[in-house]
Protein backbone atom coordinates (compact mmCIF):
# COMPACT_ATOMS: atom_id res chain seq x y z
CA UNK A 1 0.00 0.00 0.00
CA UNK A 2 1.41 3.36 -0.90
CA UNK A 3 1.39 6.17 1.67
CA UNK A 4 0.04 8.64 -0.87
CA UNK A 5 -3.57 9.48 -0.19
CA UNK A 6 -6.02 8.37 -2.81
CA UNK A 7 -8.11 10.90 -4.68
CA UNK A 8 -11.07 9.91 -2.56
CA UNK A 9 -9.11 10.52 0.64
CA UNK A 10 -7.94 13.90 -0.59
CA UNK A 11 -11.49 14.81 -1.49
CA UNK A 12 -12.81 13.74 1.89
CA UNK A 13 -10.09 15.64 3.70
CA UNK A 14 -10.96 18.77 1.76
CA UNK A 15 -14.62 18.33 2.63
CA UNK A 16 -13.75 17.94 6.30
CA UNK A 17 -11.59 21.05 6.27
CA UNK A 18 -14.46 22.91 4.71
CA UNK A 19 -16.82 21.66 7.47
CA UNK A 20 -14.40 22.77 10.14
CA UNK A 21 -14.05 26.19 8.55
CA UNK A 22 -17.81 26.65 8.26
CA UNK A 23 -18.40 25.46 11.84
CA UNK A 24 -15.71 27.80 13.14
CA UNK A 25 -16.93 30.84 11.23
CA UNK A 26 -20.59 30.29 12.15
CA UNK A 27 -19.68 29.78 15.80
CA UNK A 28 -17.60 32.95 15.85
CA UNK A 29 -20.41 34.90 14.22
CA UNK A 30 -23.09 33.63 16.62
CA UNK A 31 -21.08 33.90 19.83
CA UNK A 32 -19.61 37.22 18.73
CA UNK A 33 -23.05 38.60 18.00
CA UNK A 34 -24.31 37.52 21.42
CA UNK A 35 -21.33 39.04 23.22
CA UNK A 36 -21.68 42.31 21.35
CA UNK A 37 -25.47 42.55 21.38
CA UNK A 38 -26.38 41.49 24.94
CA UNK A 39 -24.42 44.31 26.67
CA UNK A 40 -26.12 46.76 24.33
CA UNK A 41 -29.56 45.94 25.73
CA UNK A 42 -30.89 48.72 27.96
CA UNK A 43 -31.25 46.47 31.02
CA UNK A 44 -27.84 44.81 30.82
CA UNK A 45 -26.19 46.83 33.59
CA UNK A 46 -28.99 45.95 35.99
CA UNK A 47 -29.02 42.31 34.97
CA UNK A 48 -25.29 42.10 35.45
CA UNK A 49 -25.60 43.66 38.88
CA UNK A 50 -28.46 41.39 39.90
CA UNK A 51 -27.20 38.07 38.49
CA UNK A 52 -23.42 38.36 38.20
CA UNK A 53 -22.23 40.20 41.30
CA UNK A 54 -18.68 39.03 42.03
CA UNK A 55 -18.71 39.95 45.73
CA UNK A 56 -21.99 38.15 46.38
CA UNK A 57 -20.64 35.15 44.46
CA UNK A 58 -17.53 34.95 46.63
CA UNK A 59 -19.52 35.45 49.84
CA UNK A 60 -22.10 32.77 49.12
CA UNK A 61 -20.21 30.10 47.14
CA UNK A 62 -18.63 28.20 50.09
CA UNK A 63 -21.97 27.97 51.91
CA UNK A 64 -23.67 26.73 48.74
CA UNK A 65 -21.01 24.08 48.19
CA UNK A 66 -21.52 22.97 51.79
CA UNK A 67 -25.27 22.74 51.30
CA UNK A 68 -24.76 20.80 48.05
CA UNK A 69 -23.27 17.94 50.04
CA UNK A 70 -26.77 17.23 51.38
CA UNK A 71 -28.04 16.96 47.78
CA UNK A 72 -25.29 14.51 46.95
CA UNK A 73 -26.08 12.39 50.01
CA UNK A 74 -29.81 12.27 49.21
CA UNK A 75 -28.91 11.32 45.63
CA UNK A 76 -26.59 8.54 46.76
CA UNK A 77 -28.95 6.93 49.23
CA UNK A 78 -32.01 7.27 46.98
CA UNK A 79 -30.56 5.72 43.83
CA UNK A 80 -30.17 2.07 44.97
CA UNK A 81 -33.76 1.77 46.26
CA UNK A 82 -35.02 3.41 43.06
CA UNK A 83 -33.29 0.75 40.97
CA UNK A 84 -34.49 -2.07 43.23
CA UNK A 85 -38.13 -0.93 43.39
CA UNK A 86 -38.33 -0.13 39.69
CA UNK A 87 -36.91 -3.54 38.78
CA UNK A 88 -39.53 -5.22 40.96
CA UNK A 89 -42.33 -3.17 39.41
CA UNK A 90 -41.10 -3.87 35.88
CA UNK A 91 -40.86 -7.61 36.60
CA UNK A 92 -44.31 -7.56 38.18
CA UNK A 93 -45.68 -5.99 35.01
CA UNK A 94 -44.00 -8.66 32.93
CA UNK A 95 -45.40 -11.66 34.75
CA UNK A 96 -47.58 -13.85 32.53
CA UNK A 97 -49.34 -16.19 34.94
CA UNK A 98 -53.10 -15.49 35.14
CA UNK A 99 -52.96 -15.99 38.90
CA UNK A 100 -50.67 -12.98 39.19
CA UNK A 101 -53.12 -10.54 37.60
CA UNK A 102 -53.49 -8.54 40.87
CA UNK A 103 -49.72 -8.04 40.88
CA UNK A 104 -49.80 -6.75 37.29
CA UNK A 105 -52.70 -4.48 38.13
CA UNK A 106 -50.82 -3.09 41.12
CA UNK A 107 -47.78 -2.40 38.96
CA UNK A 108 -49.89 -0.56 36.38
CA UNK A 109 -51.61 1.55 39.04
CA UNK A 110 -48.27 2.27 40.76
CA UNK A 111 -46.66 3.62 37.59
CA UNK A 112 -49.76 5.47 36.43
CA UNK A 113 -50.39 7.26 39.71
CA UNK A 114 -46.86 8.04 40.84
CA UNK A 115 -45.71 9.07 37.37
CA UNK A 116 -48.80 11.18 36.88
CA UNK A 117 -48.41 13.38 39.99
CA UNK A 118 -45.79 16.15 39.81
CA UNK A 119 -42.87 15.37 42.14
CA UNK A 120 -43.28 18.72 43.85
CA UNK A 121 -46.83 17.82 44.93
CA UNK A 122 -45.77 14.37 46.08
CA UNK A 123 -43.06 15.95 48.22
CA UNK A 124 -45.63 18.06 50.06
CA UNK A 125 -48.24 15.30 50.31
CA UNK A 126 -45.88 12.65 51.64
CA UNK A 127 -43.38 14.91 53.39
CA UNK A 128 -45.97 16.70 55.54
CA UNK A 129 -48.84 14.23 55.32
CA UNK A 130 -47.30 10.98 56.50
CA UNK A 131 -45.48 12.43 59.56
CA UNK A 132 -48.69 14.24 60.58
CA UNK A 133 -50.23 10.84 61.25
CA UNK A 134 -48.38 11.00 64.57
CA UNK A 135 -44.85 9.77 64.02
CA UNK A 136 -42.09 10.30 66.57
CA UNK A 137 -39.57 13.08 65.93
CA UNK A 138 -36.98 10.66 64.58
CA UNK A 139 -39.36 9.09 62.08
CA UNK A 140 -41.00 12.37 61.13
CA UNK A 141 -37.67 13.58 59.72
CA UNK A 142 -38.34 15.28 56.37
CA UNK A 143 -35.15 13.80 54.94
CA UNK A 144 -36.67 10.33 55.28
CA UNK A 145 -39.99 11.24 53.67
CA UNK A 146 -38.44 13.43 51.03
CA UNK A 147 -36.22 10.55 49.98
CA UNK A 148 -39.17 8.14 50.05
CA UNK A 149 -41.00 10.51 47.71
CA UNK A 150 -38.10 10.57 45.27
CA UNK A 151 -37.89 6.78 45.36
CA UNK A 152 -41.64 6.41 44.70
CA UNK A 153 -41.73 8.89 41.85
CA UNK A 154 -38.49 7.94 40.15
CA UNK A 155 -39.02 4.20 40.52
CA UNK A 156 -42.28 4.63 38.58
CA UNK A 157 -40.40 6.30 35.73
CA UNK A 158 -37.52 3.87 35.84
CA UNK A 159 -39.84 0.85 35.93
CA UNK A 160 -41.26 1.95 32.58
CA UNK A 161 -37.76 2.28 31.14
CA UNK A 162 -36.84 -1.19 32.35
CA UNK A 163 -40.10 -2.61 31.02
CA UNK A 164 -39.41 -1.08 27.61
CA UNK A 165 -35.95 -2.62 27.71
CA UNK A 166 -37.36 -6.03 28.56
CA UNK A 167 -39.90 -5.80 25.76
CA UNK A 168 -37.21 -4.76 23.32
CA UNK A 169 -35.53 -8.13 23.76
CA UNK A 170 -36.82 -10.29 20.94
CA UNK A 171 -39.30 -13.00 21.90
CA UNK A 172 -37.10 -15.58 20.14
CA UNK A 173 -34.53 -15.10 22.94
CA UNK A 174 -37.05 -16.27 25.49
CA UNK A 175 -38.22 -19.07 23.24
CA UNK A 176 -34.66 -20.27 22.71
CA UNK A 177 -33.88 -20.20 26.43
CA UNK A 178 -37.07 -22.04 27.37
CA UNK A 179 -36.44 -24.67 24.67
CA UNK A 180 -33.05 -25.31 26.26
CA UNK A 181 -34.89 -26.20 29.46
CA UNK A 182 -34.41 -22.95 31.40
CA UNK A 183 -37.14 -21.96 33.82
CA UNK A 184 -39.03 -18.74 33.33
CA UNK A 185 -37.07 -16.97 36.08
CA UNK A 186 -33.73 -18.32 34.80
CA UNK A 187 -34.62 -16.99 31.36
CA UNK A 188 -35.44 -13.59 32.77
CA UNK A 189 -32.34 -13.43 34.95
CA UNK A 190 -29.69 -14.74 32.61
CA UNK A 191 -31.03 -14.05 29.10
CA UNK A 192 -33.55 -11.19 29.04
CA UNK A 193 -32.38 -8.77 31.75
CA UNK A 194 -28.71 -8.57 30.70
CA UNK A 195 -29.74 -7.69 27.15
CA UNK A 196 -32.45 -5.34 28.36
CA UNK A 197 -30.10 -3.40 30.65
CA UNK A 198 -27.57 -2.94 27.88
CA UNK A 199 -30.27 -1.30 25.80
CA UNK A 200 -31.48 1.05 28.52
CA UNK A 201 -28.23 2.46 29.86
CA UNK A 202 -28.67 5.80 28.04
CA UNK A 203 -32.26 6.46 29.22
CA UNK A 204 -31.29 5.37 32.73
CA UNK A 205 -28.45 7.89 32.74
CA UNK A 206 -30.88 10.51 31.52
CA UNK A 207 -33.22 9.77 34.42
CA UNK A 208 -30.29 9.90 36.83
CA UNK A 209 -29.40 13.39 35.61
CA UNK A 210 -33.00 14.44 36.10
CA UNK A 211 -32.95 13.02 39.64
CA UNK A 212 -29.81 15.01 40.46
CA UNK A 213 -31.82 18.18 40.01
CA UNK A 214 -35.08 17.01 41.55
CA UNK A 215 -33.26 16.19 44.79
CA UNK A 216 -33.52 19.91 45.48
CA UNK A 217 -37.31 19.53 45.89
CA UNK A 218 -36.71 17.93 49.30
CA UNK A 219 -35.89 21.44 50.52
CA UNK A 220 -39.61 22.32 50.23
CA UNK A 221 -40.30 20.42 53.44
CA UNK A 222 -37.53 21.94 55.52
CA UNK A 223 -33.97 20.69 55.00
CA UNK A 224 -31.59 23.40 53.85
CA UNK A 225 -29.85 22.07 50.74
CA UNK A 226 -28.27 24.11 47.96
CA UNK A 227 -31.45 25.45 46.33
CA UNK A 228 -32.79 26.59 49.71
CA UNK A 229 -29.44 28.02 50.76
CA UNK A 230 -29.37 29.96 47.49
CA UNK A 231 -32.89 31.19 48.24
CA UNK A 232 -31.82 32.36 51.70
CA UNK A 233 -28.77 34.11 50.26
CA UNK A 234 -30.87 35.64 47.50
CA UNK A 235 -33.22 37.14 50.07
CA UNK A 236 -30.33 38.33 52.25
CA UNK A 237 -28.55 40.14 49.43
CA UNK A 238 -31.65 40.86 47.31
CA UNK A 239 -29.54 39.54 44.46
CA UNK A 240 -29.85 36.53 42.17
CA UNK A 241 -26.13 35.74 41.94
CA UNK A 242 -26.46 32.84 44.45
CA UNK A 243 -28.80 31.15 41.96
CA UNK A 244 -26.17 31.48 39.24
CA UNK A 245 -23.57 30.05 41.62
CA UNK A 246 -25.88 27.15 42.51
CA UNK A 247 -26.48 26.49 38.81
CA UNK A 248 -22.74 26.24 38.23
CA UNK A 249 -22.42 23.75 41.09
CA UNK A 250 -25.27 21.66 39.66
CA UNK A 251 -23.64 21.74 36.22
CA UNK A 252 -20.37 20.47 37.69
CA UNK A 253 -22.27 17.30 38.58
CA UNK A 254 -24.74 17.00 35.70
CA UNK A 255 -22.46 17.78 32.75
CA UNK A 256 -20.10 14.83 33.37
CA UNK A 257 -23.18 12.62 33.72
CA UNK A 258 -24.80 13.84 30.50
CA UNK A 259 -21.47 13.42 28.67
CA UNK A 260 -21.30 9.89 30.01
CA UNK A 261 -24.87 9.25 28.86
CA UNK A 262 -24.07 10.60 25.39
CA UNK A 263 -21.00 8.46 25.23
CA UNK A 264 -23.01 5.38 26.20
CA UNK A 265 -25.56 6.24 23.54
CA UNK A 266 -22.91 6.70 20.85
CA UNK A 267 -21.30 3.42 21.81
CA UNK A 268 -24.63 1.67 21.54
CA UNK A 269 -25.33 3.17 18.13
CA UNK A 270 -21.93 2.05 16.94
CA UNK A 271 -22.53 -1.45 18.25
CA UNK A 272 -25.98 -1.84 16.79
CA UNK A 273 -24.65 -0.64 13.46
CA UNK A 274 -26.78 2.44 13.08
CA UNK A 275 -25.05 4.92 10.78
CA UNK A 276 -25.03 8.67 11.17
CA UNK A 277 -26.74 10.62 8.42
CA UNK A 278 -25.48 14.16 8.24
CA UNK B 1 -6.75 10.62 8.96
CA UNK B 2 -7.92 9.43 12.35
CA UNK B 3 -7.15 12.78 13.91
CA UNK B 4 -9.50 14.75 11.75
CA UNK B 5 -12.80 14.01 13.52
CA UNK B 6 -11.26 14.98 16.81
CA UNK B 7 -9.80 18.13 15.31
CA UNK B 8 -13.09 18.91 13.71
CA UNK B 9 -14.67 18.89 17.14
CA UNK B 10 -11.91 20.70 18.94
CA UNK B 11 -11.35 23.65 16.62
CA UNK B 12 -14.79 25.23 17.16
CA UNK B 13 -14.43 24.65 20.88
CA UNK B 14 -11.09 26.42 20.91
CA UNK B 15 -12.54 29.17 18.78
CA UNK B 16 -15.44 29.67 21.15
CA UNK B 17 -13.16 29.54 24.16
CA UNK B 18 -10.85 32.13 22.69
CA UNK B 19 -13.79 34.31 21.78
CA UNK B 20 -15.31 34.09 25.22
CA UNK B 21 -11.98 34.90 26.84
CA UNK B 22 -11.47 37.80 24.48
CA UNK B 23 -15.01 38.95 25.06
CA UNK B 24 -14.69 38.75 28.82
CA UNK B 25 -11.70 41.02 28.57
CA UNK B 26 -13.36 43.42 26.22
CA UNK B 27 -16.64 42.99 28.05
CA UNK B 28 -15.34 44.97 30.98
CA UNK B 29 -14.00 47.64 28.67
CA UNK B 30 -17.22 47.76 26.70
CA UNK B 31 -19.50 47.96 29.68
CA UNK B 32 -17.02 50.23 31.37
CA UNK B 33 -17.28 52.66 28.51
CA UNK B 34 -21.02 52.07 28.40
CA UNK B 35 -21.10 52.96 32.08
CA UNK B 36 -19.01 55.98 31.30
CA UNK B 37 -21.34 57.20 28.60
CA UNK B 38 -24.63 56.14 30.16
CA UNK B 39 -24.01 56.85 33.80
CA UNK B 40 -23.75 60.64 33.56
CA UNK B 41 -27.09 60.92 31.74
CA UNK B 42 -28.61 58.53 34.25
CA UNK B 43 -27.40 60.38 37.28
CA UNK B 44 -28.14 63.68 35.59
CA UNK B 45 -31.77 62.81 35.02
CA UNK B 46 -31.93 61.13 38.42
CA UNK B 47 -30.54 64.13 40.23
CA UNK B 48 -32.73 66.62 38.40
CA UNK B 49 -35.72 64.53 39.33
CA UNK B 50 -34.73 64.22 42.93
CA UNK B 51 -33.98 67.91 43.25
CA UNK B 52 -37.37 68.61 41.66
CA UNK B 53 -39.14 66.22 43.94
CA UNK B 54 -36.96 65.74 47.00
CA UNK B 55 -37.50 69.28 48.22
CA UNK B 56 -41.03 68.83 49.54
CA UNK B 57 -44.05 66.73 48.51
CA UNK B 58 -42.16 65.03 45.70
CA UNK B 59 -43.09 64.23 42.11
CA UNK B 60 -46.23 62.17 42.56
CA UNK B 61 -47.30 62.11 38.93
CA UNK B 62 -44.76 59.73 37.36
CA UNK B 63 -46.72 56.50 37.82
CA UNK B 64 -46.56 53.61 35.33
CA UNK B 65 -50.09 54.40 34.15
CA UNK B 66 -50.95 58.09 33.91
CA UNK B 67 -53.30 59.32 36.60
CA UNK B 68 -53.48 55.93 38.29
CA UNK B 69 -51.46 54.60 41.22
CA UNK B 70 -50.79 50.87 40.87
CA UNK B 71 -50.19 49.16 44.23
CA UNK B 72 -49.07 45.53 44.52
CA UNK B 73 -49.52 43.03 47.32
CA UNK B 74 -49.06 39.28 47.76
CA UNK B 75 -51.10 36.49 46.20
CA UNK B 76 -52.88 35.59 48.40
CA UNK B 77 -52.70 38.43 50.92
CA UNK B 78 -53.21 37.32 54.51
CA UNK B 79 -55.21 38.47 57.52
CA UNK B 80 -54.72 40.84 59.32
CA UNK B 81 -52.78 42.64 56.58
CA UNK B 82 -55.60 42.37 54.06
CA UNK B 83 -59.05 41.11 55.03
CA UNK B 84 -60.57 38.35 52.87
CA UNK B 85 -57.72 38.65 50.34
CA UNK B 86 -59.42 41.73 48.85
CA UNK B 87 -57.20 44.82 49.16
CA UNK B 88 -59.66 47.10 47.30
CA UNK B 89 -61.93 47.36 50.35
CA UNK B 90 -59.49 49.24 52.57
CA UNK B 91 -60.11 46.54 55.16
CA UNK B 92 -57.00 45.16 56.83
CA UNK B 93 -53.91 46.98 58.03
CA UNK B 94 -51.88 47.12 54.81
CA UNK B 95 -54.90 47.87 52.66
CA UNK B 96 -55.83 50.75 55.00
CA UNK B 97 -52.27 52.08 55.05
CA UNK B 98 -52.04 51.86 51.26
CA UNK B 99 -55.22 53.92 50.80
CA UNK B 100 -54.13 56.47 53.39
CA UNK B 101 -50.75 56.90 51.67
CA UNK B 102 -52.40 57.03 48.22
CA UNK B 103 -54.81 59.71 49.37
CA UNK B 104 -51.91 61.74 50.74
CA UNK B 105 -50.19 61.36 47.35
CA UNK B 106 -53.31 62.65 45.56
CA UNK B 107 -54.83 59.38 44.37
CA UNK B 108 -58.29 58.66 45.74
CA UNK B 109 -60.84 55.91 45.18
CA UNK B 110 -60.74 54.66 41.60
CA UNK B 111 -57.33 56.22 40.99
CA UNK B 112 -55.85 53.33 43.02
CA UNK B 113 -55.41 50.06 41.12
CA UNK B 114 -54.25 46.80 42.75
CA UNK B 115 -52.07 44.11 41.30
CA UNK B 116 -50.33 41.03 42.71
CA UNK B 117 -46.67 40.02 42.72
CA UNK B 118 -44.40 37.54 44.43
CA UNK B 119 -41.42 38.65 46.48
CA UNK B 120 -39.09 37.70 43.60
CA UNK B 121 -40.91 39.79 41.02
CA UNK B 122 -40.57 42.84 43.20
CA UNK B 123 -36.76 42.67 43.34
CA UNK B 124 -36.12 41.54 39.78
CA UNK B 125 -34.25 43.95 37.53
CA UNK B 126 -36.16 45.64 34.76
CA UNK B 127 -39.52 47.32 34.48
CA UNK B 128 -41.97 46.92 37.34
CA UNK B 129 -45.64 46.11 37.04
CA UNK B 130 -46.45 48.33 40.02
CA UNK B 131 -45.71 51.79 41.40
CA UNK B 132 -45.38 50.53 44.96
CA UNK B 133 -45.58 47.14 46.65
CA UNK B 134 -46.45 46.25 50.21
CA UNK B 135 -46.50 42.72 51.64
CA UNK B 136 -44.57 43.03 54.91
CA UNK B 137 -41.26 43.80 53.23
CA UNK B 138 -38.65 44.25 55.91
CA UNK B 139 -36.29 47.11 55.21
CA UNK B 140 -32.66 45.93 55.01
CA UNK B 141 -29.60 47.68 53.57
CA UNK B 142 -28.77 44.67 51.35
CA UNK B 143 -32.19 44.73 49.75
CA UNK B 144 -32.00 48.49 49.38
CA UNK B 145 -29.13 48.08 46.90
CA UNK B 146 -31.54 46.72 44.28
CA UNK B 147 -34.83 48.35 45.19
CA UNK B 148 -36.12 51.49 46.84
CA UNK B 149 -37.78 51.35 50.26
CA UNK B 150 -40.13 53.93 51.63
CA UNK B 151 -39.95 55.00 55.28
CA UNK B 152 -41.36 52.27 57.57
CA UNK B 153 -45.10 52.10 58.15
CA UNK B 154 -44.95 49.36 60.83
CA UNK B 155 -42.51 47.81 63.30
CA UNK B 156 -43.03 44.17 64.27
CA UNK B 157 -41.36 42.11 66.99
CA UNK B 158 -40.34 38.49 66.44
CA UNK B 159 -42.36 35.85 68.27
CA UNK B 160 -42.30 32.10 68.82
CA UNK B 161 -45.23 29.77 68.14
CA UNK B 162 -45.19 26.22 69.52
CA UNK B 163 -47.65 23.43 70.16
CA UNK B 164 -48.72 22.99 73.76
CA UNK B 165 -46.28 20.67 75.50
CA UNK B 166 -43.41 21.70 73.22
CA UNK B 167 -39.91 22.02 74.65
CA UNK B 168 -40.07 25.73 73.81
CA UNK B 169 -42.99 26.34 76.17
CA UNK B 170 -42.27 28.41 79.26
CA UNK B 171 -39.01 29.80 77.88
CA UNK B 172 -38.04 33.03 79.63
CA UNK B 173 -34.65 33.69 78.10
CA UNK B 174 -32.88 32.77 74.88
CA UNK B 175 -30.79 30.24 76.81
CA UNK B 176 -33.95 28.17 77.35
CA UNK B 177 -34.34 27.82 73.58
CA UNK B 178 -30.97 26.31 72.64
CA UNK B 179 -32.23 22.73 72.20
CA UNK B 180 -35.40 23.66 70.34
CA UNK B 181 -35.78 22.61 66.70
CA UNK B 182 -36.92 25.74 64.86
CA UNK B 183 -38.59 26.45 61.55
CA UNK B 184 -39.14 29.69 59.64
CA UNK B 185 -39.94 31.12 56.25
CA UNK B 186 -37.13 31.65 53.75
CA UNK B 187 -35.92 35.20 53.33
CA UNK B 188 -37.61 36.52 56.46
CA UNK B 189 -36.02 38.35 59.34
CA UNK B 190 -37.51 35.55 61.46
CA UNK B 191 -35.03 33.11 59.91
CA UNK B 192 -32.12 35.53 60.38
CA UNK B 193 -33.30 36.02 63.96
CA UNK B 194 -33.06 32.27 64.65
CA UNK B 195 -29.57 31.90 63.24
CA UNK B 196 -28.17 35.21 64.52
CA UNK B 197 -29.84 35.78 67.88
CA UNK B 198 -31.23 32.48 69.20
CA UNK B 199 -28.41 30.39 67.68
CA UNK B 200 -29.97 26.99 68.48
CA UNK B 201 -27.88 23.83 68.57
CA UNK B 202 -29.82 22.26 65.68
CA UNK B 203 -30.00 23.84 62.25
CA UNK B 204 -33.44 25.33 61.62
CA UNK B 205 -35.70 24.01 58.86
CA UNK B 206 -36.74 26.51 56.21
CA UNK B 207 -39.99 26.78 54.24
CA UNK B 208 -41.28 28.72 51.27
CA UNK B 209 -44.07 30.27 53.28
CA UNK B 210 -45.68 30.30 56.71
CA UNK B 211 -47.97 27.49 55.63
CA UNK B 212 -44.97 25.18 55.34
CA UNK B 213 -43.83 26.07 58.86
CA UNK B 214 -47.34 25.41 60.11
CA UNK B 215 -47.47 22.02 58.38
CA UNK B 216 -44.10 21.11 59.89
CA UNK B 217 -45.34 22.03 63.38
CA UNK B 218 -48.32 19.74 62.88
CA UNK B 219 -46.13 17.00 61.40
CA UNK B 220 -43.92 17.07 64.52
CA UNK B 221 -40.88 17.96 62.41
CA UNK B 222 -40.10 21.12 64.38
CA UNK B 223 -40.71 22.22 67.99
CA UNK B 224 -41.40 25.86 67.27
CA UNK B 225 -41.67 28.39 64.47
CA UNK B 226 -40.68 32.04 64.49
CA UNK B 227 -42.94 34.66 62.91
CA UNK B 228 -43.42 38.37 63.28
CA UNK B 229 -45.79 38.91 66.21
CA UNK B 230 -49.02 39.70 64.32
CA UNK B 231 -48.60 36.60 62.16
CA UNK B 232 -47.68 34.53 65.23
CA UNK B 233 -50.82 35.58 67.10
CA UNK B 234 -52.98 34.87 64.08
CA UNK B 235 -51.34 31.49 63.44
CA UNK B 236 -51.75 30.35 67.04
CA UNK B 237 -55.21 31.83 67.54
CA UNK B 238 -56.88 30.86 64.29
CA UNK B 239 -54.87 28.49 62.17
CA UNK B 240 -53.24 25.82 64.36
CA UNK B 241 -55.36 24.30 67.05
CA UNK B 242 -53.44 23.64 70.26
CA UNK B 243 -50.66 26.11 69.53
CA UNK B 244 -49.57 29.05 71.67
CA UNK B 245 -47.38 32.10 71.31
CA UNK B 246 -44.59 31.14 73.68
CA UNK B 247 -43.29 34.67 73.74
CA UNK B 248 -42.10 37.70 71.83
CA UNK B 249 -38.68 39.27 71.71
CA UNK B 250 -38.19 42.93 72.51
CA UNK B 251 -37.41 45.21 69.56
CA UNK B 252 -33.85 45.63 70.82
CA UNK B 253 -33.21 41.86 70.93
CA UNK B 254 -30.83 42.05 68.01
CA UNK B 255 -30.95 40.96 64.41
CA UNK B 256 -32.65 43.24 61.95
CA UNK B 257 -35.52 45.18 63.39
CA UNK B 258 -38.57 44.15 61.46
CA UNK B 259 -39.63 47.45 59.96
CA UNK B 260 -42.02 47.18 57.05
CA UNK B 261 -41.74 49.57 54.11
CA UNK B 262 -43.18 49.98 50.63
CA UNK B 263 -41.00 48.57 47.83
CA UNK B 264 -40.47 50.73 44.74
CA UNK B 265 -38.32 50.40 41.66
CA UNK B 266 -34.70 51.40 42.28
CA UNK B 267 -34.34 55.19 42.04
CA UNK B 268 -38.08 55.61 41.47
CA UNK B 269 -39.21 59.22 41.27
CA UNK B 270 -42.14 58.25 43.49
CA UNK B 271 -40.07 57.22 46.53
CA UNK B 272 -39.72 60.79 47.86
CA UNK B 273 -43.46 61.27 47.38
CA UNK B 274 -44.33 58.09 49.32
CA UNK B 275 -41.90 59.08 52.08
CA UNK B 276 -43.50 62.48 52.33
CA UNK B 277 -46.95 60.89 52.61
CA UNK B 278 -45.82 58.50 55.36
CA UNK B 279 -44.17 61.35 57.25
CA UNK B 280 -47.41 63.36 57.15
CA UNK B 281 -49.45 60.33 58.31
CA UNK B 282 -46.99 59.59 61.12
CA UNK B 283 -46.93 63.18 62.37
CA UNK B 284 -50.70 63.60 62.20
CA UNK B 285 -51.19 60.40 64.22
CA UNK B 286 -53.30 58.85 61.46
CA UNK B 287 -50.85 55.96 61.03
CA UNK B 288 -51.06 55.25 64.77
CA UNK B 289 -54.84 55.24 64.53
CA UNK B 290 -54.79 52.75 61.65
CA UNK B 291 -52.32 50.56 63.56
CA UNK B 292 -54.58 50.69 66.63
CA UNK B 293 -57.65 49.81 64.56
CA UNK B 294 -56.22 46.76 62.86
CA UNK B 295 -53.30 45.60 64.96
CA UNK B 296 -54.31 46.16 68.60
CA UNK B 297 -55.24 42.49 68.97
CA UNK B 298 -51.81 41.60 67.68
CA UNK B 299 -49.35 43.01 70.15
CA UNK B 300 -49.84 41.10 73.40
CA UNK B 301 -47.57 38.18 74.37
CA UNK B 302 -45.05 37.42 77.13
CA UNK B 303 -41.59 38.89 76.53
CA UNK B 304 -38.51 36.66 76.24
CA UNK B 305 -35.27 38.33 77.25
CA UNK B 306 -31.93 38.02 75.49
CA UNK B 307 -29.63 37.51 78.51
Amino acid sequence: MSDRPTRRERYERARRRRSVAIATVSTIVVVGALIILIPLTPGWDRVRQAFFDGDVFIDTFPGLLDAFWLDVRILLWSTPPILAVSLMIALARNTRSPALFPLRAFAVIYTDVLRGIPVILLVFLIGFGVPALGLSRTWANPLIWGSVTLVLSYSAYTAEIIRAGIEAVHESQRAGARSLGMTSSQTMRTIVLPQAFRKIVPPLMNTFVSLQKDVALVSLIGPVEILRQAGIDKATYANFTPYVAASLIFLALTIPCTRLADWALARQRARTGATTIA
Amino acid sequence: MRRSPVLRRIIPVIAVGALVLAACGSDDDASGSADGTLAPTDTASGSTESTDSGSDAGDCSSTIDDGVLTIATGEPAFFPWVIDDDPTTGQGFESAVAYAVATEMGYEGDAVVWTRTTFDEAIQPGAKSFDMNLQQYTITPERAENIDFSLPYFTANQAIVALEGSSAEGAATVADLKDVKFGAQVGTTSLAFITDVIQPNQEPFVYDDNVGAKAALEANQIDAAVFDLPTALFVSGVEIEGSVVVGQFPADAGGDTDQFGFVLEKDSALTACVDAAITVLTESGELDAITQEWMSDFTGAPVITVE
